[in-house]
């Protein structure tokens, strides 16, 4: 997490490769990301994306079963396995209900659910979430975030957000990188608190870090 | 992806198809009983000698023009629909139909500013489609260029359409300072035409036809992936490079081999991926590209079968044809459905 343009979203896009790192190299499982082929990366890591999809007439079933191409013949038939792991995926995020319809009929929320198993379905050890409470409201924001965190502790995947949720991501990540324009701190949520990462982060005349409550607290106006 | 049951549509499609073959075989400015054309169709003699050339070497080779041409724009029109991921593109927007048009104008009109080698030395049947084919392919590789340098696919087809007003203007200045009877040959080209092609052109047109419909078959899955969008696409593990190259040479290659044989003929290539995707409701191109081609030969029949209704003695130009039925039907589709999906 970080302010707005301090580069979270860059470095994700670093992190799925893609746009080229501005300096410097990545490495995953000790080879350079630039170095896998795209199908290798594609069975590696995948994403959930801000941008809007195009309008077109894909189901929900058709859109999680995408998440399966890299692991389709040439003609994208789905195998029992695959079917199995779609399958796993939709229960994953409990939106068996929703298979049958269009994608475009959707709710925020319910698509946010919706792109999170096409993920999932992918089958990756890495996901990465650019935003994925961007449209939502309060309610659904925290449905996401707890649908995270549920599916870390069943999966054992690593999961990877950027959020403007801050008062969220430190009740809910196991860790947490902060990014400012100096500095960049990355550690566990309680051993940042412990080092006051939190009271620079934003300018402290509207909001400031309460550490009793570990939330940020608008400051009486 | 789960397939829904399509096999009846595409059984009742293909009956269709079949019926609409044969009314269109059996119409033209010679009255033949349906009984004599069913017999030189599975090869027996017919009633009067002559018929039988009309049949086989006049509206046989006609029909099945009709049906690659059909087919072909549509496939193409998909192609680029879903490659630009915009429900207005086809393969006029690329400058593709519009290159292969400059190529033919620069051969039929540019003879006289150029000296009247083209014209007199040269002419066969040939010289046309030579000069369609390399015209397309012009505009193709500036196209493919231009792709190399901007990423954007907006910007592709900004430029595309750039392309098709350039050579509009280029055809202007040449039919300005041409004499008549050229700016007349040039017209009647580009009101384009399914009737001229013998079995030899036929063969040739159809090998070119099936290679790019089979090289179709294996950018099915890229396509599907292209439906979330680049990025996705690319995180599925699709070369994006490639494939957009790919889709672009098959369209390519469709458009200017159609163009060259059988004219400039509009809207079959915006409009059939829409009124197959009304038909199946899905975006899914497993289902779409075997829907297009087959709604792509049946519309593009009737449309020919329209054509010569008149006074049996003469045919409209099938341009015309297409454009009369074509555009009223995009304004109902989007009045109805209010939107169009890709």
């Amino acid at each position: 997490m970080g302010k707005n343009g301090v580069g979270k979203s860059t470095l994700l896009r670093t992190l799925s490769r893609v746009q080229k790192p501005l300096l410097g190299a990545i490495y995953f499982d000790e080879k350079n990301l630039e170095n896998y082929t795209e199908n290798q990366l594609s069975k590696k890591l995948s994403l959930v994306l801000t941008e809007r999809l195009p309008e077109s007439q894909l189901t929900v079933f058709e859109l999680i079963a995408l998440g399966r191409q890299p692991y389709t013949n040439w003609l994208d038939k789905l195998s029992a396995l695959d079917l199995e792991k779609i399958n796993t995926a939709i229960d994953q995020t409990e939106i068996s209900y929703l298979k049958n319809r269009k994608f475009y009929e959707l709710s925020d929320g319910q698509l946010q659910r919706v792109l999170i198993a096409r993920a999932l379905a992918q089958d990756t050890e890495v996901i990465i979430l650019d935003e994925p409470t961007a449209h939502l409201d309060i309610h659904q924001t925290v449905l996401i975030f707890s649908l995270l965190k549920k599916l870390v502790k069943e999966t054992r995947k690593t999961i990877i957000i950027s959020s403007h949720e801050v008062n969220l991501a430190i009740q809910l990540s196991d860790k947490l990188m902060i990014l400012n324009d100096d500095k960049i701190l990355f550690n566990t949520t309680e051993n940042l608190i412990n080092q006051n990462a939190f009271t620079s982060l934003f300018p402290n005349d509207l909001i400031k870090f309460n550490k009793d409550l570990q939330q940020f607290v608008i400051n009486k106006i | 992806m789960e397939q829904r049951n399509y096999t009846k549509y595409f059984a009742l499609l293909s009956v269709l198809l079949l019926i609409l073959f044969l009314i269109n075989i059996s119409l033209g400015s010679v009255t033949i009983p349906f009984k004599d054309i069913f017999t030189i169709l599975t090869g027996g003699i017919a009633s009067k000698e002559s018929w039988e050339t009309i049949i086989l070497n006049f509206r046989l080779p006609k029909a099945i023009t009709a049906i690659l041409v059909g087919s072909g724009l549509s496939v193409a029109g998909l192609l680029m629909q879903t490659l630009f991921r915009n429900p207005l593109a086809g393969p006029f927007v690329l400058g593709i139909s519009s290159g292969a048009s400059l190529g033919v104008a620069l051969f039929i009109l540019g003879s006289s500013l150029f000296g009247g080698f083209f014209l007199t030395e040269v002419f066969s049947s040939w010289s046309i489609p030579i000069a369609s084919s390399f015209g397309a392919f012009l505009v193709l590789s500036a196209v493919i260029l231009a792709s190399y340098r901007v990423r954007n696919t907006m910007s592709i087809l900004i430029i595309g359409l750039m392309f098709g007003s350039l050579t509009a203007a280029i055809i202007s200045v040449l039919a300005y300072f041409s004499p008549a009877e050229q700016i007349q040959q040039y017209v009647f080209w580009s009101f384009g035409s399914l009737g001229n092609l013998s079995w030899n052109e036929l063969l040739i047109f159809a090998s070119v036809y099936i290679l790019a419909l089979l090289a179709t078959l294996f950018i099915i899955k890229p396509l599907n992936s292209f439906l979330l969008g680049e990025n996705y696409a690319k995180s599925l593990g699709i070369n994006i490079k490639k494939s957009k190259n790919i889709i672009l040479l098959i369209t390519c290659i469709l458009t200017g081999i159609i163009t060259a044989f059988a004219g400039p003929i509009a809207f079959i290539g915006l409009a059939v991926p829409h009124i197959a995707r009304l038909i199946f409701t899905t975006s899914n191109h497993k289902t779409l590209i075997p829907a297009v081609v087959i709604l792509g030969a049946i519309i593009l029949l009737i449309c020919d079968t329209i054509a010569q209704l008149p006074a049996n003695e003469f045919t409209l130009p099938i341009n015309a044809i297409t454009s009369l039925f074509g555009a009223p039907i995009v304004i109902w589709l989007l009045l109805r459905k209010k939107k169009l999906y890709i």
